[in-house]
C-alpha cells in the first residue's frame, strides 16, 4: 500500500506529530522482487509494517529474510518495486530499469537502524567510541552530550563497566549489546535486527534477548527481526511473518503462527525447527 | 689493484655526504610514494569512470617501464616541455611517483582485507565518506600496510643509485665520481656498498619485527 496522503483527524492524540503528518505504515514494501542472476530471491513482495509494530520474519534459510533487511538498509537495492519508509520513497525501481538512489535516500535511512548477525562493531575504537562516532559525525552532536548520551546506553546494555574495551576485549554477547547501544544512538524510528543471536554461544543468547525484550516492551520504535528463537519471537511480537520462496505465506499474530498456522508450509516449518 | 687505507679513509666523508642525500632523497621519495600511492588506491576503488581508467593506465605504465628511462625522461625530455627542477628534486619526485604504482597495490590489498561488514556498518550508521576512509576503513587496511611500506623504503633505498644516472650526487654517484678523479674505484665502490648494507640491513630486521607485530589478528 501507498501511503496514504488524507489528512487524518486530530482526535488521534496518541500519534505523534511526524505520525500525523505521514499516516498509513512505517515501512511498506510494493511488488519488490529481488533476482541474483536466476535466483529469484524475492517475487513480487507485499509487506507492511505499521508505526511501533514488532514484528518477526521467520522463514527457512534462503527464503530472502536478510535481504528485505538489506534492501531496507539499503545495503541492498531491489531489482523492480517500491519500498517506502516513513511515507518517503526509499526505492523506486521501475521493471527493466537499473536501479538508481532516491534524492532523498540518505535522509531516509537515519530513520533507520541496523543490527548485524556479526555485530560488525570497529574493532579498532573502544565501545564508547563505537556509539558516539554517527552522533557527533552524522547528527553533529557535541561530542560532550554526544559521550554522555553513549554512556547512558551502554549503561542501558549493561556495559557500563566496558565502555572503554574494544569489541576483541568483549565476549560475542556484550558485542552485540554494543552493537544494539550503537544503532540506538542514532535514535532510529525503525531497527532492524538480523538474527542478532545466531553467531553467539548459547550461554550468551539470554543477555542479547534480554537487551532487545527491553527494549520491545519500553520503547515505540518499530521493531522488524528476523529469527530463528521461536520462543522469543513469540514473546516479544505483535505479529509474526512466516516467508518461504521470497513470499510472505503467513502473517499473524505469535500466538495464531505457533499454535494455529492456516498453512501447511508454516506448520511443517515450525515442526522442523522447534524439534531441534 | 691493492687496497689503500690512507686513501679510504680520506673519502669516508664525502662518502657520509652522499649517504645524507640518499637517505634524504629515499624519505622524499618514501614520502610521496605513500600519500600518492594512497590517492591512487583510493581514487581507483571509487571506480569513477573516466579517473579510474586513467589511474589504473597509469600505474601500468609506471610499472612497465624502468626507473631509470622515466628519471632520464624526466630529467632530459621534460626540461623541453618548459618542466624543470634540479636532479634531486626530479630524481625524488620520479622515484617517488614510480613507487607510489606499487604502493597503490599494497594499500589496495590492505583496504581489500577489511572485512565487508565495516563498510556495510558505515552505511547504516550514515557516515560520511570521510569518516568512513580516514576513521573506519585505512585505520584498520593500513595495519598490514605498515611493514610492506617498510620493505619499500629499504628497496627505494637501495634503487635511488639508479638517479646517480641523473646527476644527483647521492652515494653511488659521489662514489662514482671519487673513482673517476682518483682513477681508483676499489675503495669508494667497497666503501658505498658497506654503508648501503650498513643502513639496509638493520632496517630490514626492524621490518620484519613489525611484521610480525602488525601480523593480521584472528
Ligand atoms: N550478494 C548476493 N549475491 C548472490 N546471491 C545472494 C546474495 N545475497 C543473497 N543471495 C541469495 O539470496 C537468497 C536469499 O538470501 P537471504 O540471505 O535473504 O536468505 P535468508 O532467508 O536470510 O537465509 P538464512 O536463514 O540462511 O540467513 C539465497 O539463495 C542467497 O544465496
Ligand atoms: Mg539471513
Amino acid at each position: 500500500m501507498r501511503p496514504s496522503t488524507e489528512p487524518v483527524p486530530l482526535q488521534t492524540g496518541a500519534l505523534s506529530e511526524s505520525e500525523l503528518a505521514k499516516p498509513g505504515p512505517i515501512i511498506a514494501f510494493e511488488n519488490v522482487s529481488k533476482s541474483w542472476g536466476s535466483n529469484h530471491v524475492l517475487k513480487s513482495l507485499n509487506f507492511d509494517v505499521q508505526p511501533g509494530e514488532k514484528v518477526s520474519i521467520i522463514g527457512p534459510s534462503g527464503s530472502g529474510k536478510t535481504t528485505i533487511l538489506r534492501i531496507l538498509m539499503t545495503l541492498e537495492s531491489p531489482s523492480e518495486g517500491l519500498v517506502s519508509v516513513d511515507g518517503d520513497v526509499l526505492w523506486n525501481v521501475a521493471p527493466g530499469e537499473k536501479p538508481k538512489e532516491t534524492r532523498q535516500l540518505r535522509q531516509t535511512r537515519r530513520k533507520i537502524g541496523m543490527v548485524f548477525q556479526q555485530f560488525n562493531l570497529f574493532p579498532h575504537m573502544t565501545a564508547l567510541e563505537n556509539v558516539v562516532e554517527a552522533p557527533i559525525h552524522v547528527l553533529g552532536m557535541e561530542k560532550a552530550e554526544a559521550r554522555e548520551r553513549a554512556a547512558d546506553l551502554l549503561n542501558l546494555v549493561g556495559l557500563s563497566k566496558h565502555m572503554n574495551h574494544t569489541p576483541p576485549q568483549l565476549s560475542g554477547g556484550q558485542q552485540q549489546r554494543v552493537a544494539i547501544a550503537r544503532a540506538l544512538a542514532m535514535r532510529p524510528k525503525v531497527m532492524l535486527f538480523d538474527e542478532p543471536t545466531s553467531a553467539l554461544d548459547p550461554e550468551l543468547i539470554g543477555e542479547v534477548l534480554n537487551v532487545i525484550r527491553n527494549l520491545a516492551q519500553s520503547t515505540d520504535m518499530t521493531m522488524l527481526m528476523v529469527t530463528h528463537e521461536m520462543r522469543f519471537a513469540e514473546e516479544i511480537s505483535d505479529r509474526v511473518v512466516m516467508f518461504d520462496h521470497g513470499r510472505a505465506v503467513e502473517s499473524g499474530a505469535p500466538e495464531q503462527i505457533f499454535k494455529n498456522p492456516l498453512e501447511e508450509r508454516t506448520r511443517t516449518f515450525l515442526r522442523a525447527v522447534l524439534q531441534r | 689493484m691493492i687496497w689503500d687505507n690512507a686513501f679510504a679513509v680520506s673519502i669516508i666523508p664525502q662518502l657520509l655526504q652522499g649517504l645524507v642525500v640518499t637517505v634524504e632523497i629515499t624519505l622524499l621519495g618514501t614520502l610521496i610514494a605513500a600519500l600518492l600511492g594512497l590517492a591512487l588506491a583510493i581514487l581507483r576503488r571509487l571506480a569513477i569512470p573516466v579517473v579510474s581508467q586513467v589511474v589504473t593506465f597509469a600505474v601500468v605504465f609506471i610499472r612497465g617501464t624502468p626507473l631509470l628511462v622515466q628519471a632520464y625522461c624526466a630529467f632530459f625530455v621534460l626540461p623541453d616541455y618548459g618542466i624543470s627542477a634540479d636532479a634531486f628534486t626530479t630524481g625524488a619526485i620520479v622515484i617517488g611517483i614510480n613507487y607510489s604504482a606499487y604502493m597503490a597495490e599494497v594499500y589496495r590489498s590492505g583496504i581489500q582485507g577489511v572485512h565487508i561488514g565495516q563498510w556495510e556498518a558505515c552505511t547504516a550508521l550514515g557516515l560520511p565518506a570521510t569518516r568512513v576512509w580516514g576513521r573506519i576503513i585505512l585505520p584498520q587496511a593500513l595495519r598490514t600496510v605498515v611493514p610492506m611500506l617498510g620493505n619499500y623504503l629499504i628497496q627505494m633505498f637501495k634503487d635511488s643509485a639508479v638517479l646517480s644516472a641523473i646527476t644527483v650526487v647521492e652515494l653511488l654517484g659521489t662514489a662514482q665520481a671519487i673513482g673517476s678523479s682518483n682513477f681508483r674505484y676499489l675503495e669508494p665502490l667497497t666503501i658505498a656498498a658497506i654503508l648501503f648494507l650498513i643502513i639496509s640491513y638493520p632496517s630490514s630486521r626492524l621490518v620484519n619485527r613489525l611484521e610480525r607485530r602488525y601480523a593480521p589478528q584472528h
